[in-house]
């Protein structure tokens, strides 16, 4: 569930995807700049609390016991089940395994994908080659297609070549993202100069020297933006993990449809595995919200 | 720069020397400067041809087979007896149907709200930052972990939500089995997942319109609902359009929520709020028949393309009717 695309109105050109830059925005002129009254306050408010409610109640409902959960009125401060609760998931659905499998499967697929799209993003960016618009089209013009629709010849190709349950099945297609080629694109056509490219060709660089030296060093605030971008997409990903895993060699996401899907019934039990399988990416987005922010209303993303 | 100074200082490349070999060393170089740029893009279009491309254009060819989960490498011609089948299928009617309502329930509001939303955050405010990332938490979360979370918040007989409901004086509400009332639901996983991620795609777009037009349509008299009405949104119009797409073809392809909302394959009981996604998923892996699976990924895609087809001429067409004036 990977459709990524950049909205048309991606502010401005000539800007790499960097914090200082937003704050000109705001000095420039554009947008409005009128102070916010207390209702601005207050609805925000609101909303920030409903955001913020259904992870509240998680750690809530994943410290207390099932009984807790079935009284009325219910409780809505945290118990002292908390452990006991961590317990019984792993007991259950073998989750420091899936923690592991998410692990091993969205840190490839991050590395890969960053990689893989630096790369292509560079040629499509400042090389010159034959075919380039029309590549380059085609991998925009699937941008729009879920890739979703593809996923029964792609079940019969894992099947054939015998990956079925076993995390390469996962692993591969994840590395597929013209979403990230497009967006590095973009990052390096706005932020590397021709002529640094240039001067150190007559210097005699190879591209090969060139891509280490200059791209990469320039690149890198646009790779890890859409690192962590991959990286969390990868790790919230439901729909491929649960069609080309089982229960036996599952991701965090699959394990958590065995706790939902009526193996257990204690509701305590599934909060504490919720809990389990959001706290790394929630940990992620903790250290790194503002990037990641910054990143979306850049060149959004959608997973 | 550094960057420049690394490269500068690293060996010169061979052939740089005089030497005997030199003619054809250079021609060599000049072959590979040529072919070189096909091998940056070969590692993500050799992936992208055999996971991306090569499923999605296949699809359309399994559709006209009889291809079975278990043995998925026979398989038998069938012609559009896949679609047809599908056709005279009381349950692909139903879940086309949820598809809709839900999407529209979904997303109407979803966007209304992230409209207001960034409205407010386009003020200047304290803690802005904190704000903005703060509204976006729940774009972090994957759909098991939010739809088993308010799937408990939905529950008949001790869900929060109905205790609420409660104190409020009304009628406990089953989120389950209500037809409405389980589409309701589904929708409000997938709203609050998203509202906050199209809020900053709306701010961003608001911060691109010249401040100078604001000053204008004020200098006009305009109010700050007009000035919204008449600058702010004919100025995101574009960006409305590209979340419009993105939120329909989201929509159309609705998968996780349902499943998860209650563990069923088929969406409830009498499947209320089996959509599209799901019902593929049931055709493919619940009853094994992958043919049928990709016919219902056809149809799928073909709604894409109409839905956003529409959207986009309503769009055009509301434009030309502006400019006309």
């Amino acid at each position: 569930m990977t459709a990524l695309a950049a909205p048309p109105t991606s502010p401005g050109k000539g800007r790499p995807p960097q914090d200082p830059p937003r704050k000109r925005i705001r000095k420039g002129g554009a947008g409005r700049t009128m102070k916010g009254g207390w209702l601005s306050y207050l609805i925000l408010g609101v909303a920030l609390l409903i955001s913020a409610f259904p992870f509240y109640w998680t750690i809530v409902a994943a410290s207390r016991s099932n009984a807790d959960l079935a009284q009325v009125p219910p409780s809505l401060l945290p118990g002292p089940n908390l452990i006991k609760n961590f317990d019984a998931v792993l007991e259950e659905a073998d989750i420091g395994k899936a923690l592991l499998n998410s692990l091993i499967v969205s840190g490839s697929i991050t590395i890969g994908t960053v990689l893989c799209c630096t790369l292509a993003g560079f040629a499509f960016a400042k090389l010159k080659f034959r075919g380039r618009g029309a590549l380059l089209t085609l991998t925009i013009g699937t941008m729009m297609i879920p890739p979703q629709l593809g996923v029964i010849p792609l079940f019969m190709l894992i099947a054939e070549l015998q990956w079925v349950n076993q995390l390469q099945a996962v692993i591969l297609p994840g590395l597929v993202s013209a979403f990230g080629v497009f967006f590095m694109r973009q990052y390096l056509v706005q932020s590397l100069p021709d002529e640094l490219i240039e001067a150190a060709r007559v210097d005699g660089a190879s591209t090969a020297r060139i891509f280490w030296s200059i791209v990469i060093p320039i690149a890198r605030p646009g790779m890890a933006v859409l690192g962590m971008l991959t990286f969390m997409t990868a790790w919230n990903d439901f729909f491929w993990p649960i069609i080309a895993l089982s229960s036996q060699e599952p991701t965090v996401q699959v394990a958590l449809r065995q706790l939902g899907g009526g193996y257990v019934n204690d509701q305590s039990v599934i909060m504490a595995g919720t809990l389990l399988g959001t706290l790394p990416v929630l940990l992620v987005f903790g250290l790194l919200g503002r990037q990641i922010v910054g990143g979306i209303m850049q060149g959004a993303v959608k997973g | 720069m550094s960057l420049t100074a690394t490269a500068k200082a690293g060996p010169r490349p061979s052939g740089t020397g005089p030497g005997p070999d030199d003619g054809r060393a250079a021609a060599l170089r000049r072959t590979w400067r040529k072919a070189s740029p096909y091998a940056y893009i070969a590692p993500f279009f050799t992936l992208f041809l055999a996971f991306g491309l090569f499923p999605l254009l296949y699809t359309a060819f399994v559709s006209l087979y009889r291809v079975e989960l278990q043995t998925s490498g026979e398989m038998e011609w069938r012609g559009i007896a896949n679609y047809t089948a599908l056709f005279t299928d009381e349950y692909f009617w139903i879940s086309l149907r949820n598809t809709f309502t839900i999407g529209v329930l979904s997303t109407v509001p979803q966007l209304a709200m992230a409209l207001g939303l960034a409205h407010l955050l386009n003020y200047k405010l304290r803690g802005r930052t904190f704000i903005r990332t703060a509204i976006l938490l729940p774009y972090a979360t994957s759909v098991a972990a939010a739809t088993l979370v308010f799937a408990q918040l939905f529950g008949r007989d001790f869900g929060l939500i109905n205790y609420v409901i409660g104190l409020v004086g009304f009628d406990p509400v089953d989120w389950q089995t209500g037809t409405v009332a389980s589409q309701i639901a589904v929708s409000t996983i997938v709203i609050w997942r998203w509202t906050g991620y199209n809020a900053l795609i709306y701010l961003a777009g608001m911060q691109s319109i010249p401040h100078e037009l604001y000053e204008a349509a004020e200098m006009d008299g305009a109010s700050r609902w007009r000035q919204f009405i008449h600058v702010t949104l004919p100025g995101l119009r574009p960006t409305i359009v590209f979340t419009v797409i993105i939120s329909t073809i989201g929509a159309t392809q609705l998968f996780g929520e349902p499943l998860l909302f209650e563990g069923s394959i088929s969406g409830g009981i009498s499947h209320q709020y089996q959509t599209l996604g799901l019902y593929m998923y049931e055709q493919g892996w619940g009853f094994f028949h992958l043919g049928r699976a990709a016919a219902i990924a056809w149809v799928m895609f073909v709604l894409i393309v109409v839905l956003v087809g529409v959207n986009a001429l309503i769009v055009r067409r509301r434009a030309r009717k502006e400019a006309g004036r």
